[in-house]
């Protein structure tokens, strides 16, 4: 088995809690994931096992990686991804959605939606200035520094610049809801990236 | 209906309460008190309804010692418990907000007659047109191929 597996982000809906209480939740299409490599210490010097997801026609793959599905007899798939190994796994094996239940804590991963090019305001949450009362500064970066020391901008200066389509990763989600015969994970709260993105939800970190 | 809708659909409640715009009904509340639940009884007429699928939400509005209060209810939440029509109002908006700025007699829905044979008439009324709508989509995806053949 695995800490984690892989899944698509199918988008955002509402649930009771056992109190009657609304819940926003994420709908996350979870696996099923086939194992199809297993690492080990001897052989590649750590312990991990290699997820697939998504189907693909075959001629989308590179000879690379079709070589090394078909040497497994795995059918096309879109994504491939490590995993922690915890106990057993088989090449083949099929990892679902049943890995969590009800309750756990779960950490998910995802490629935020990209939002170009910004200023500091949207990007870095400066103040910027007052729009009215004559004032002609409204959005501008202003000082990036001092003068003669140190002569230069400062590293790390936050500037404007491009923003999102990064990894991002939500900490300590609670599944809400668990459907394992349809794959479907409820996760409350908001998870990076569209609809329809890959996600990866893994065990939580935090416990 | 995509992936997402028919995954809120089964969120929805089995049986939904059937009330109109304008209806003075009963909202039978659970309440949980320390260790205790009771049922609350709110009230008032229903001024408007929105929303879909398992986000549903409708609007009660009373006038309690002069003041009017408000109450937003989620059709599919566990805590509404049952809903009764005591009285269907005559109204021709689907939104009565109208109502917030009426004072006395003004702030009434009018009275419809309380009819089960019409309101029955007019779900198999709207049953009838649902299937002839569903039929009428299959025979053109039958004519559609035969069409082309």
């Amino acid at each position: 088995m695995t800490n984690g597996l892989l899944g698509k982000k199918l988008g955002m809906t509402q649930v009771y809690d056992g109190g009657g209480r609304l819940v926003p939740v994420t709908v996350i299409e979870a696996g099923p994931c086939r194992v199809a490599q297993v690492k080990s210490r001897d052989r590649h010097g750590y312990e991990a096992v290699q997820l697939t997801f998504g189907e693909v026609p075959e001629r989308k793959l590179s000879k690379a990686e079709s070589g090394h599905l078909k040497k497994q007899q795995i059918p096309a798939t879109r994504y491939l991804k490590e995993f922690k190994k915890l106990g057993d796994a088989q090449v083949g094996q099929v990892i679902k959605a049943d890995l969590f239940q009800k309750g756990d804590w779960v950490d998910v991963e995802g490629v935020s939606k990209g939002k170009g090019f910004q200023g500091v305001m949207k990007r870095h949450n400066y103040r910027g200035g007052p729009e009215t009362h004559g004032s002609m500064f409204h959005r501008a970066p202003g000082s990036i520094g001092a003068s003669s020391y140190p002569s230069r901008v400062w590293k790390n200066k936050a500037l404007p610049g491009h923003m999102g389509s990064e990894r991002v990763t939500v900490s300590r989600l609670k599944v809400m809801e668990a459907r394992p015969d349809e794959n479907l994970l409820f996760v409350s709260g908001a998870v990076p990236g569209a609809t329809g993105g890959m996600v990866v939800v893994r065990k939580s970190k935090k416990g | 209906m995509n992936r997402l809708e028919r995954i809120q659909q089964s969120l929805t409640k089995k049986t939904i309460p059937a009330f109109e715009i304008g209806d003075t009904v009963r909202v039978h509340v659970k309440v949980v008190e320390g260790e205790k639940e009771r049922i609350q009884v709110f009230e008032g007429t229903v001024i408007s309804r929105k929303g879909g699928r398992n986000s549903e939400t409708f609007t009660v509005r009373k006038i309690s010692y002069g003041v009017g209060v408000e109450r937003i209810f989620p059709v599919h939440s566990p805590i509404v418990s049952r809903v009764d029509v005591v009285r269907q109002g005559k109204v021709r908006r689907a939104k009565l907000y109208y109502l917030r700025d009426k004072k006395g007699k003004m702030a009434k829905v009018g009275e419809r007659e309380y009819s089960p044979e019409a309101k029955a008439r007019g779900e198999a009324a709207r049953a009838a047109a649902k299937s002839a709508e569903a039929a009428e989509a299959a025979a053109s995806k039958e004519v559609a191929p035969a069409g082309k053949a």
